[in-house]
């Protein structure tokens, strides 16, 4: 069995420890002995929807972000629309997260056209106001299960009906500092502010991520999609650490 | 200056010099930003008024990583061309700390004792400091991402010190580093005198790309990935935009034959007009080598002889925490600052060089002056320490996240030892030590401040303001 992940603009989009998501999606999938390919789409590079099943795009400045926008929407995009039809794993943090939606207006110069994968919309209320910084914590909405980490977003996504927040943020600012939604979900999309290194303090993510890519290539019946459970131990504690220093306190960790 | 200036500048200098007195006295702490703070509301225009007493001139040093250590070599280097100099010392940088220093060393009368203003400043208070003081030399060193949680972004850092340029005086000199991409797009426009510094070669270079956290890959001016013949530190080196040709310009300033001995410092030739002048400096790293060469081109902006730069950068002890060696009960342990992603890597590297099997104490806190976002943690190479490292004790407000990730750089649980409690850890690391070991203490720069207090009242270490 084999995970292939496509990790776009991995030069561009690197902004807060990104990188570690995609190390911890492939150190998670080769605990269980899964063989991992990576694959990395820098600007110009054309995307194969069918060669990978995870795609991850991490989050970049304003500049970075325009350079990647027309290149994510032009050269990539048709391919990334149709893996995400056809149920591949896309997870986006922040500038990607804005990118995925439909548009993102910057403080100043002219609206970013984004793909449309997920139905929102960002924007930038004005240079001179306050930025979302700090550590957070968020339930998911459904299973409950526990997300933290850390936001610092300019932008305010507001969502459409087409998507439905990954949970609520009980310490931090989340979405748009208004509705305390965090993130937003469409099959096996998921766009978050929860920047950097979210997926290492939060394994469920990654294995949520890890289990819906090897179920778009070998399906249900092939049989080990089930994965095996790891210890994480040092996830948990590490988790555990961060909510405290958030504020939260008395959670349990899955 | 009318009379009621004058007694308004008298009373804020001694408003200043009682506070430093009396913080000092009741142990409140080192007494170098509440004085200022003081002074500054007594006379607003004290630091204006009291730099422009000083004969030689102020120097300003600003950037991301070295400041300190720059300003320290400096000032060596001026000591020992027979200069009096009012310096930052403490590393306080906020205007604040600069109307300190000064105000501690004024005379009631407003007269300066010291003829040259030495001053390391935070990257935000660039603008600022450069309006008040109107500085003879400005030093900028580097901009790497460091505390985006203050700061937002880099490019908002290189729009503030954009500003700070459009307002430095045409006569002053710009020191800059021009293998930094970024810094040297924002020095390029100016009119004035100018002290480009750089390194021809770097040993351990040879076929060194782009870490994972280089901040400058894509051009400043067209959007390009730089091409890079040399890469040095992090995002600084030898490159070339293949879109519209900007590139690194030949400094006045170069460091050649640069030799690293691990932990125990650094040689070099720095040539500048036509002369060469053998350098030699206790100061591990490579980065250690930009910043004594950074001083070295303020010291001959300011008209230093050069027998005089390189006594002074060979005198240049290291700064409190910054390659500082402490006693840890009879075994030495080196304390390395490492607060950002491209130091953080010099500094494994400079520990993987001098030893082949170390033990490592890494103390990570989340405070505001630490950056409170940890997210960097993922950024640095630590899979350097996969295949060497003999053990590693983390410690600090976030040491789980510090264990975390060291297990997905590939470290068993068996070499990761956690302890929240900062003199546990380093009574536990010392314990790993075999004779004639050295222990590498890798900190943030509050957790560092706590490890040397717990190594003061162990005697290991003098309080930074006696420094």
């Amino acid at each position: 069995m084999e995970l292939r992940i496509c990790h776009l603009y991995p030069d561009l989009l690197n902004l807060y420890g990104d990188r570690g998501n995609v190390t911890t999606l492939v150190r998670r999938a080769q605990w269980r002995g899964i063989s991992v390919r990576v694959i990395e789409a820098r600007l110009d590079d054309p995307v194969d929807p069918d060669a990978s099943d995870l795609f991850f795009i991490g989050g970049g400045e304003d500049r970075q972000q325009r350079l990647a926008a027309p290149d994510l929407r032009d050269v990539k995009g048709p391919a990334l629309r149709e893996a995400a039809q056809a149920g591949a794993a896309i997870l986006a943090v922040c500038g990607g997260y804005q990118l995925l939606g439909h548009y993102y207006r910057p403080a100043d110069g002219p609206d970013l056209v984004g793909l449309g994968v997920l139905d929102l919309h960002t924007v930038h209320p004005g240079p001179g106001s306050r930025r979302i910084i700090g550590n957070i914590v968020v339930r998911e909405a459904g299973a409950g299960r526990i997300l933290v980490g850390f936001e610092n977003h300019g932008g305010r996504t507001h969502l459409g009906p087409g998507a439905r927040p990954i949970g609520t943020a009980i310490v931090g600012s989340g979405n748009n500092g208004q509705d305390r939604g965090e993130g937003a979900v469409w099959r096996s999309v998921y766009g978050t502010y929860l920047h950097g290194p979210l997926l290492p303090k939060n394994p469920w993510l990654a294995d949520e991520l890890v289990a819906a890519a090897l179920r778009r290539r070998y399906g249900n019946t092939a049989g080990g999609v089930a994965l095996e459970p790891l210890p994480d131990v040092e996830e948990n504690r590490a988790a555990a650490a961060a909510a405290g220093r958030a504020g939260a306190r008395g959670l349990s960790w899955h | 200056m009318r009379a009621w200036g004058r007694m308004r500048e008298a009373a804020a200098i001694a408003a200043a010099r009682l506070a430093a007195s009396l913080s000092r006295l009741t142990r409140m702490g080192g007494g170098t930003t509440l004085p200022g703070r003081i002074a500054a509301a007594i006379s607003p225009g004290l630091v204006a008024g009291l730099s422009s007493r000083l004969a030689r001139g102020v120097v300003l040093i600003s950037g991301t990583n070295g400041k300190t250590t720059t300003a320290r070599s400096l000032a060596e280097i001026l000591e020992a061309a027979g200069l009096a100099v009012v310096h930052n010392r403490a590393g306080a940088n906020l205007l604040s700390g600069i109307a300190t220093a000064l105000a501690t060393h004024a005379t009631l009368r407003g007269r300066m004792r010291g003829e040259v203003g030495l001053f390391e400043v935070d990257e935000a208070t660039l603008p600022a400091a450069v309006a008040a003081t109107r500085p003879r030399v400005v030093v900028l060193l580097n901009l790497f991402r460091d505390q985006l949680d203050r700061y937002g972004e880099i490019d908002l850092v290189a729009e503030r010190w954009r500003r700070a340029l459009a307002v430095l005086p045409p006569e002053s000199t710009l020191v800059y580093n021009a293998d930094d991409p970024l810094v040297a797009d924002l020095c390029r426009d100016h009119a004035g005198p100018v002290r480009a510094f750089g390194l021809e070669e770097a040993p351990l270079s040879e076929g060194r790309t782009l870490e994972h956290a280089a901040d400058a890959r894509y051009c400043y001016r067209c959007g390009r990935p730089y091409e890079y013949t040399l890469v040095t530190l992090g995002h600084m080196g030898h490159y070339r935009c293949p879109g519209c040709g900007a590139a690194r310009a030949t400094p006045q300033v170069c460091a050649r034959g640069v030799h690293l001995h691990g932990a125990d410092g650094a040689s070099a030739t720095i040539v500048a007009d036509g002369t060469a002048i053998p350098v030699s400096t206790v100061l591990p790293g490579l980065y250690n080598v930009y910043d004594v060469t950074a001083a070295a081109s303020a010291a001959l902006a300011l008209g230093i002889a050069p027998a005089a730069v390189g006594r002074g950068i060979a005198a240049t002890a290291p700064a409190f925490g910054r390659g500082e060696r402490v006693d840890l009960g009879g075994r030495e342990a080196l304390l390395l600052l490492a607060k950002n992603p491209a130091g953080f890597n010099e500094v494994l590297r400079t520990v993987l060089l001098a030893e082949a099997s170390p033990v490592v104490l890494i103390a990570i806190n989340d405070l505001i002056a630490d950056g409170r976002d940890i997210s960097w943690l993922w950024d640095v190479d630590f899979e350097m320490l996969r295949d060497s490292a003999r053990a590693v004790v983390v410690t600090g407000l976030r040491a789980e996240d510090m264990a975390l990730r060291l297990k997905y750089a590939g470290l068993g649980a068996e070499r990761v030892i956690v302890e929240r409690d900062g003199g546990g850890a380093l009574d536990r690391a010392r314990s790993l030590l075999r004779e004639g070991e050295r222990l590498y203490i890798l900190p943030t720069y509050t957790a560092m401040l706590h490890l040397r207090r717990i190594l003061a009242r162990r005697g290991a270490v003098r309080g930074f303001w006696k420094d």
